[in-house]
């Protein structure tokens, strides 16, 4: 067929030719477009699919009895009578599955059932199927287990510190050990000593950072199905199912290849989906014992016991600056309670210092942090993991640095600017940065040189900056593979099918390879189907975790499309005998960029391309850099191929009499990188923004201690007691989008889902101080927290003080 | 103990044999098979299982199935017409207003709820509307815009509407694009472009963006 002979065949959603031509002259034709999501209509019709949606032929209900101790031996278990009851169909306990688990590999220190010992209030014991939830509750009722109590370790003080006698709470990996230390980092860079000997200003000061959990609106939920060929299928709410995949497979002895794990979508995970949880191994030997398919729902109680969310850590501070405001030392001494278990706090320790050399510049610096088990439910990863609480600290620091030399805030931060191109103080390798872009966006919006420090008494503005990392260089286990891996398949018709491993979680990552595709081959965006996080499916992605997914998946769909690409193109420039260059694939179209009259269709195109190549398809996959990171021991954690940045202005009013914070607006500037599609990336900037202020005001993981009756039980394990902000509650927020086009990610693209969470916490505190001359430096700013804080006499003194100044610094301009 | 329950489901009359205890969401979730309402909490603090009854949004998990004998239950699968979305849906979709989706459904409802009392709400009336309903994802401001957007829509469906601060705040020089209608073409159903009424009572009718659904 001739390609004239073509023209004028439009494929179904094409743009009309006589827009080609403008199109043609645009650097993208759907990158930075307003776009939809491609999972948005299933989700506003309630036609996707989450796990708990899911039924099976045959199913069973599972349930798991969970520990009323914090910390016990587990002396027996008699589940004679449970097994006993009409409908029970199995009970499996810890001695069926003896084999640890953990995230993180070294630190494999928990069972899908406790075996012999319990850790916190609500560490599962036991898990029973049956046919309906109801017999299942029943048959926990029945299950007899006899506990010997041990010590409870609440406080990280304590735990550090054991009574004589006390047992720690795992065993010491190394005899003289203290077995209830997860994870000690020392890490000096510089003289530290001598640098704050050296400084004009000293800043020192104490923070205390509460603990906070995702509250996910799906509670976790998994199915488990062993067929009769051998074969393990576990459908669940999870963040990571390359990673649950290996697990399931190592714990419960079974061939990894045997071993299926498909992720529906899922309602929400921040962090709290990111690693293997009880239910996942309960449902898969449940399945096993009985043959038949076995769902297992958390209540939300149980989600609150399940947890891995933030970790409280105290935080003692001190920061050296010469007179101008040069940051010559940071000191920072960090306790981090980390609950029952390691799960991430290897990285975590690590994140409290590592992640906190950004974006501005110190002339030395040295963490100090230890990570300590307690009894209560283990922490782990939540949005902004391991850095946010130590951002809050430092960037209050700032704010009282800047307020000794009387220097702007937002001017100090612009002091102290790391530059792009360049390494930190800790040896990470920072390529772009946008940050003094951020901060000006921000400066400017929120109407900053006309109104700081010149508010009326009770209102004011903060500001503060922050950074984080775009997925992390090495993996969670060593190995030298791709971290993420895309295949592409064109089909006849133009329909383009994307199979990946990423896990779409909210945040577009089902969206994400969709843009790009029909960016690279010219489709329209309708024509891309996406199949993903389902391991028999699709190659292998390490998962969401990180903000790892849009630059590491996004580059190696990136790297199959170009590929397709690029047969498409030189089949067509071979029948248009015309250079490769001057080959479009733009908007349904194939067309001669120097004559856009001479065209095909997309479809046409892949035709023309199949003939010549045979089947069109592609893989693709991306790597992350290795060779940039500090040669000492931990140098890798904290390296990222990109790091994104952030400012934000909070303004608050308070209220003295009852001390009641009202945020009323924030303003945030976020560098992406490039925004692959703004609607998405305004969402994870307002998301994260809005999770940060829910910290700062009113979230608060604790448990009941010795003085309340049952130390350690969870104090509110429902999203009524434990507060999260409702639609009144939440300001309203300005997401500003800074591009600095990273070379590293996809047409530029860095991370958004977890960086803008960080300053969102200590604009809040630097504006209280504006507003009514009072620092908080332990969360949440709650009512009493800020009316006891007023009560310091000389805090009005401390407003009227800074707000002359600053008056008499105007009337001397 | 089951019992039979007629209960009129987005238009349908339904029997259903359930257990006597079932709430409203047991019967629609297990009982008929409507999945989109949600349980986030199964005690009525978080919203995701909001349905109407009679027309007045109810927390269905703490709603008794009997209750609804003989009522009028819509839930998120009754608010699409017959071959396109709702307003209120196709504005989520351009405002980005679902992100996790999973409290989507029952802020649809109450959403909806709002608007067929109130056709013209203010901000502040959406906020304290949907303030039964908890989003742990979007910060709630493209929840808000959507309300608001589709509020415009059903008052003007072909009047154009927002001209260049698109609902959203003020961008830093050279950080944000202007969309291009061009792209908004190359993407039916993509509501790419700025989203004005007159576009979106076009666009409604578009074949839905397929892809990554389960």
């Amino acid at each position: 067929m001739r390609p004239e002979e073509l023209r004028g065949r439009q494929a179904a959603g094409a743009v009309p030719p006589e827009e080609l031509d403008r199109l043609v002259q645009r650097e993208f034709a759907v990158i930075g477009a307003r776009l939809r999501r491609v999972d948005g209509v299933a989700k506003v019709t309630g036609r996707a699919v989450y796990t708990d949606d899911l039924t099976f032929p045959g199913m069973l209900h599972g349930k798991i009895l969970r520990s009323p101790h914090p910390h016990a031996r587990i002396v027996s278990i008699d589940a004679s009578e449970a097994l006993a009851l009409p409908g029970v169909h199995a009970v499996v306990t810890g001695r069926d599955m003896p084999v640890p688990y953990g995230i993180i590999p070294w630190t494999r220190d928990e069972y899908p059932l406790c075996v012999d010992r319990v850790r916190y209030i609500g560490d599962g014991v036991a898990a029973v199927a049956a046919v309906d939830e109801e017999t299942a509750n029943r048959a926990l009722g029945l299950i007899r287990v006899e506990y010997e109590p041990l010590h409870a370790f609440l406080e990280p003080e304590e735990a550090l510190d054991p009574p004589a006698g006390a047992e720690p709470i795992h065993a010491p990996t190394k005899p003289g050990r203290n077995g209830n230390v997860t994870k000690h980092v020392h890490l000096e860079f510089g003289d530290v000593d001598a640098e704050l000997a050296a400084s004009d200003v000293v800043v020192e000061g104490e923070y205390f950072f509460e603990g906070t959990t995702h509250t996910a609106i799906e509670p976790h939920c998994a199915i488990g199905y062993y067929d009769p060929t051998g074969k393990l299928t576990v459908w669940s709410a999870t963040q990571v199912p390359h990673y649950l995949q290996r697990e399931l497979a190592r714990v419960l002895d079974l061939d990894v290849a045997r071993v299926r794990v498909v992720q529906p979508a899922v309602g929400g995970a921040f962090g709290g989906k990111s690693e293997p949880f009880d239910l996942e191994f309960c449902v898969a030997k449940l399945a096993m014992a009985t043959g038949r398919p076995v769902k297992i729902l958390y209540t939300r109680e149980e989600v609150f016991y399940a947890h891995r969310g933030r970790h409280p850590m105290k935080m003692r501070h001190r920061l050296g600056a010469s007179a101008d405001g040069r940051l010559r030392a940071v000191d920072a001494q960090t306790l981090i309670d980390g609950g029952a278990y390691a799960s991430f706090g290897l990285v975590t320790t690590y994140y409290s210092g590592q992640l906190l050399t950004a974006p501005y510049r110190f002339g030395s610096y040295r963490f100090d942090s230890t990570r300590v088990y307690t009894n209560k439910p283990a922490c782990g990863p939540k949005r902004g993991h391991g850095s946010v609480q130590p951002r809050f600290a430092l960037e209050v620091q700032l704010d009282k640095l800047a307020e000794r030399l009387g220097v702007d805030p937002i001017e100090l931060r612009r002091r102290n600017f790391l530059g792009a191109d360049t390494r930190t103080i800790n040896e990470l390798r920072v390529q772009s940065n946008g940050f003094l872009m951020c901060l000006e966006a921000v400066e400017r919006a929120s109407g900053w040189k006309e109104r700081f420090r010149r508010l009326p008494y009770g209102r004011g503005l903060g500001v503060a900056g922050s950074c984080y990392i775009s997925g992390t260089n090495y993996p969670i286990y060593p190995n030298a593979m791709p971290q993420s891996a895309a295949q592409i398949q064109l089909e006849r018709s133009g329909r383009v099918t994307v199979f990946t491993g990423a896990s779409e979680i909210g945040q577009g990552s089902d969206s994400v390879p969709a843009y790009i595709v029909a960016e690279e081959l010219g489709v329209p965006l309708d024509y891309v189907r996406v199949v993903s996080a389902d391991t028999d499916l699709v190659p292998v992605d390490l998962g969401a975790y990180s903000s790892r997914e849009t630059l590491m998946m996004g580059n190696a769909v990136l790297d199959a499309a170009r590929k397709l690409r690029k047969r498409v193109v030189a089949s067509m420039a071979r029948v248009w005998e015309i250079p490769p260059e001057r080959v479009a694939l733009v908007g349904g179209w194939a067309l001669d960029r120097t004559d856009p009259e001479r065209r095909v269709p997309i479809s046409e195109a892949f035709n023309i391309a199949e003939a010549e190549h045979g089947a069109l398809g592609a893989t693709g996959s991306y790597d992350t850099p290795k060779d940039v990171h500090g040669a000492y021991r931990g140098g890798t954690i904290g390296a990222s191929p990109a790091y994104s940045f952030t400012a934000h202005v909070a303004e608050v009013e308070v209220e003295p009499e009852t001390g009641v914070v009202r945020v009323e607006r924030i303003w945030v500037a976020h560098d992406c990188g490039r925004a692959l599609n703004p609607v998405l990336v305004e969402g994870q900037i307002e998301g994260s923004t809005y999770m940060g202020f829910a910290e700062a005001l009113m979230e608060a993981q604790v448990f009941k201690g010795p003085e309340q009756g049952r130390a350690g039980l969870h104090n509110a394990p429902s999203l009524l007691d434990y507060r999260i902000p409702t639609s009144v509650d939440t300001p309203e927020l300005h997401a500003l989008i800074v591009e600095s086009v990273d070379p590293e990610g996809p047409y530029g693209a860095k991370e958004a889902g977890e960086g803008p969470l960080h300053s969102s916490i200590p604009a809040i505190a630097n504006a209280i101080f504006d507003a009514v001359g009072v620092r908080l430096d332990a969360l949440p700013f709650s009512p009493p927290a800020v009316w006891r804080a007023l009560q310091d006499p000389a805090a009005r003194a401390r407003w009227e003080a800074t707000h002359g100044a600053r008056r008499a610094e105007v009337a001397a301009d | 103990m089951h019992a039979i329950l007629t209960l009129i489901v987005n238009g349908d009359r339904r029997d259903v044999g359930i257990p006597e205890h079932y709430t409203l969401l047991e019967a629609l979730r297990y009982g008929l098979g409507l999945t989109g309402s949600k349980q986030g909490c199964d005690k009525g603090d978080c919203g995701a299982c909001t349905v109407l009854l009679d027309g007045e949004p109810v927390l269905s998990c703490l709603t008794p199935a009997w209750e609804a004998e003989g009522r009028a239950v819509t839930t998120v699968e009754g608010l699409a017409e017959p071959g396109r979305l709702n307003p209120l849906q196709e504005a989520f979709q351009v405002t980005g207003g679902a992100q996790c989706g999973f409290c989507t459904p029952g802020i649809l409802m109450s959403a909806w709820a709002l608007l067929q009392r109130n056709p013209a709400p203010t901000r502040e009336e959406i906020r304290a509307a949907l303030a039964g309903n908890l989003c742990r994802c979007t910060g709630y401001t493209k929840i808000l815009d959507a309300v608001e957007l589709a509020a415009e829509m059903l008052a003007a469906p072909t009047r154009a509407r927002r001209g260049g601060e698109g609902g959203q705040a003020a961008a830093p020089a050279g950080a944000v694009r202007s969309p291009d209608p061009a792209v908004a073409a190359a993407a039916p159903g993509s509501g790419s472009g700025r989203d004005t009424a007159e576009g979106l009572a076009g666009e409604a009718a578009a074949p839905a963006v397929a892809g990554g659904e389960p």
